[in-house]
């Protein structure tokens, strides 16, 4: 069923106005169910298996299952991601298993500067964009 | 009416969309309205760090032309796109995507993207134009930049906010409508300038899977042709909504290929072990100038393994052992170096799926595949809509100011309508931009909207009679279902409504089956197409009769209704062009051959809102002299 959530370790965000999975699935599939407290995905046949919903959950109460038509059962492959990396676990139908870790991001989540540090300029009439020439690395912008 | 209470909220730009050209038109956009007292608004339908086709990730930046270090010039990237495009491209937008390009990577690196180096700190190249990145968090990363510049130039962003509709008075822009998906609440944006990026279209066409994998398309399922049908009803003249793409990947999870074939040297063959791209070579004699040149265009290089799947020859492999195999018998002589390099190809292949396509990764541990052991089978995806890659398909944009061209009539990036911009996959004929070309493209467009409004923006002049209609015909689905739910004791099955599952489903029908799906094995022909526009009279009036139970159900009609749109428009521009230019993409079998003579242009289309009309048109091809 694409991305589905584990009924003993969801505790619906605890009550605040959205759940993570809420707050950042790109198709809008997740929803809260405010009597259980409980996070479900309400159409999982529009589940990409992003898995932003799995990245994301606080009490990692959420895994996807691959797609029943065409997936066979018993494998998986499970995120753990943090501020600089992230480490996957694959386990293969077999029982395998394999884990790889990858950067994310070379500097400090929200530390991202629009500008980059480059100096900007004012002309709104020229081809060259508020960072350039400089963030090209040239001394001006190509042109015919 | 249902009883959602209106929301005004007024801006000089309103940026719509929340993917990599909106960010990049966010960014730039916020620095020159900051600094002439703008107000800028972004509205999103979802949340902005994982928002768009790269929600995701990415394995790599398919565009950086590597200018500053003399790897390539700008020129050779139009001779690229040229040439994939078998001719058609708009190659001043080419032109001034790919002069901007590099600076967005060098952007991107200093927001924080780990981009692959070598030892003398140069990147580390997939292909010719691509760079290999650790791109988990490429879109959180880059949404980052977006939400830091808006904030410090006190601009606004709206996430949960599904925009349907334009609001233009007198051929300019002046607004756009939609609703919350969280709350009922309607929104009114009012605005001197709107950029367009709401991304291409998924699931216009039937997918592979039709079951619980409905949902694993190559490109998102949340990608629904806003971006088409915001442009089309704004009355803009839009281009290339023939040329679909379609990729091969792997099969059924749809796992990205690039890297087997770029970094690893990989060979795809048919079960009979021939490599089809030999085998059939001479077939590219018949596209001529295009098939003789390299790189060979990905529609041809579809092609030809279509042209053996055709031929009972499948399923089509990627040999991954084998290339595997060679790249690791350098290190033969050596088991320690070998172990270490073994290891090292074994992440890198599973990063690239990790990162971008996790599905894939998924199924080929169900399968227990182990790709330096067996090979994987590969299949072409079902046809997207998707501007920024392989495909064109998008508005008809002005092209940069300073460059001498028959295709300016306004601001760059500016559509046929008064300060209406597009980017990304919401503009067209500027292929091969990608998450970077696109987001380049976005800077453009935010400099020029801004640039547009200082010189010519005029307070929107909006239309409340038009506003309250467009609420009613928006929210109608909402009433329908209230109005008829209790008729039937399954909801689901009423003759007064069609709910959006079925009705995208009967979109997808016509369109697999007459415009050249899987099933059809991509063949149409004139007479298909017009019983297809037989088949779209009766689907566009039962758009009127959609119901939704919730407001989750209402965004799924909207999206529906735009991809009706995106899906006449293609149906309408496969029929008025009377050749196959991209065999790989559909082939027209009434019309099997290329027509270099009569079809050397675009075929470009528009509806009229005051006529309900469509027009479609040619428009000549211009080449950048000497290049």
């Amino acid at each position: 069923m694409p991305s589905y959530v584990i009924t003993e370790k969801c505790d619906g965000c605890k009550g605040q106005d959205k759940t993570a999975c809420m707050y950042i699935c790109p198709n809008d599939l997740m929803v809260l169910d405010k009597e259980k407290m409980k996070a479900y995905n309400r159409d999982p046949m529009m589940c990409w298996e992003c898995m932003c919903c799995v990245k994301l959950c606080p009490q990692q109460a959420m895994d996807v299952r691959g797609y029943a038509d065409f997936v066979p059962l018993g494998a998986s492959a499970t995120p753990l991601r943090g501020s600089q990396d992230i480490m996957w676990t694959v386990k293969f139908r077999d029982g395998s298993l394999k884990r790889f870790k990858f950067p994310i991001r070379t500097n400090e989540e929200g530390s991202a500067d629009p500008l980059g540090g480059y100096p900007a300029h004012d002309d709104l009439s020229s081809q060259a964009l508020a960072t350039e020439p400089a963030s090209l690395g040239l001394d001006a912008v190509p042109t015919l | 009416m249902a009883n959602f209470e209106t929301v005004e909220v007024s801006t000089d730009l309103l940026i719509v969309g929340g993917g990599f050209g909106t960010c990049g038109a966010a960014t730039e956009a916020a620095y020159w309205a900051k600094k002439n007292g703008l107000k800028v608004a972004m509205v999103d339908k979802a949340a902005l760090d994982r928002s768009g086709a790269v929600a995701m990730g990415l394995s790599a930046i398919n565009q950086y032309v590597g200018v500053r270090d003399g790897e390539n010039t700008v020129e050779d990237y139009v001779r690229y796109v040229r040439q994939d495009l078998m001719g058609i491209s708009r190659e001043d937008l080419v032109y001034n995507i790919a002069r901007h390009v590099d600076s967005t990577v060098h952007l991107f690196e200093k927001w924080g993207l780990k981009i692959w180096t070598d030892e003398e700190g140069k990147y580390v190249h997939e292909g010719r134009w691509q760079l290999m990145i650790n791109g988990e968090s490429y879109k959180i990363i880059i949404a980052e930049a977006a939400k830091n510049a808006l904030a410090d130039a006190g601009g606004e962003i709206y996430e949960r906010v599904f925009i349907t509709d334009p609001l233009v008075e007198n051929n300019r822009i002046v607004g756009a409508v939609g609703f919350s998906t969280r709350e009922e609440k309607f929104y009114v944006f009012k605005a001197k300038a709107v950029i367009a990026g709401m991304g291409g279209a998924v699931h216009v066409f039937r997918p592979r899977s039709v079951g619980e994998g409905l949902g694993r398309s190559w490109y998102p399922p949340f990608n629904s042709g806003s971006s088409a049908y915001f442009t089309l009803k704004a009355g803009a003249e839009m281009t290339c909504q023939e040329v679909r793409f379609i990729p091969v990947r792997f099969k059924d999870g749809y796992g990205p290929v690039g890297a087997w074939f770029l970094l690893f040297k990989s060979r795809a063959i048919s079960a009979e072990g021939g490599e089809y791209m030999a085998v059939r070579k001479d077939e590219l004699q018949n596209w001529a100038p295009y098939g003789l040149a390299k790189p060979i265009p990905a529609n041809l290089r579809n092609y030809l393994g279509m042209l053996d799947m055709d031929a009972g020859l499948g399923p089509l492999y990627m040999e991954t052992n084998e290339a595997i195999g060679k790249l690791a018998d350098q290190y033969k002589d050596d088991p320690k170096a070998f172990k270490k390099k073994m290891k090292e190809l074994e992440a890198e292949a599973w990063e690239d799926f990790l990162d971008m396509t996790i599905s894939q990764a998924i199924l080929w541990a169900s399968q227990n595949v182990k790709p330096e052991e067996k090979h994987s089978e590969i299949a072409a995806c079902e046809p997207y809509f998707i501007g920024s890659h392989s495909g064109a398909s998008g508005a008809w944009v002005s092209g940069p100011e300073d460059l001498d061209t028959p295709y300016k009539w306004g601001y760059a990036n500016m559509t046929t309508i008064d300060g209406l911009f597009a980017v990304g996959d919401a503009s067209g004929a500027s292929s091969h931009k990608f998450s970077s070309g696109s987001h380049a493209e976005g800077r453009i467009a935010g400099k020029s909207a801004i640039k547009y409004i200082v010189e010519k923006g005029a307070e929107p002049a909006v239309d409340t009679g038009k506003v309250e209609e467009l609420k009613a015909k928006i929210l109608a689905p909402l009433d329908l279902w209230a109005a008829h739910c209790n008729e039937t004791t399954d909801p689901e099955v009423n003759t007064n409504y069609i709910l959006p599952r079925q009705f995208m489903f009967r979109l997808q029908k016509i369109m697999d089956e007459y415009a050249g799906g899987v099933t059809s094995a991509f063949k149409t022909s004139k007479s298909l197409l017009e019983r297809a526009m037989e088949l779209f009279v009766f689907l566009k009036e039962d758009a009127e009769k959609l119901a939704a139970r919730d407001l989750y159900e209402l965004e799924r009609c909207w999206e529906n209704i735009q991809r009706m749109w995106q899906g006449e428009a293609h149906v309408r521009t496969i029929l008025f062009r009377e050749e196959t230019r991209w065999p790989g993409y559909y082939f027209r079998a009434d019309t099997p051959k290329m027509d270099e003579e009569n079809w050397h242009c675009f075929a470009n289309c528009k509806w009229d809102p005051a006529t309900g009309e469509w027009e479609m048109m040619k428009r000549d091809v211009w080449n950048i002299p000497g290049v």
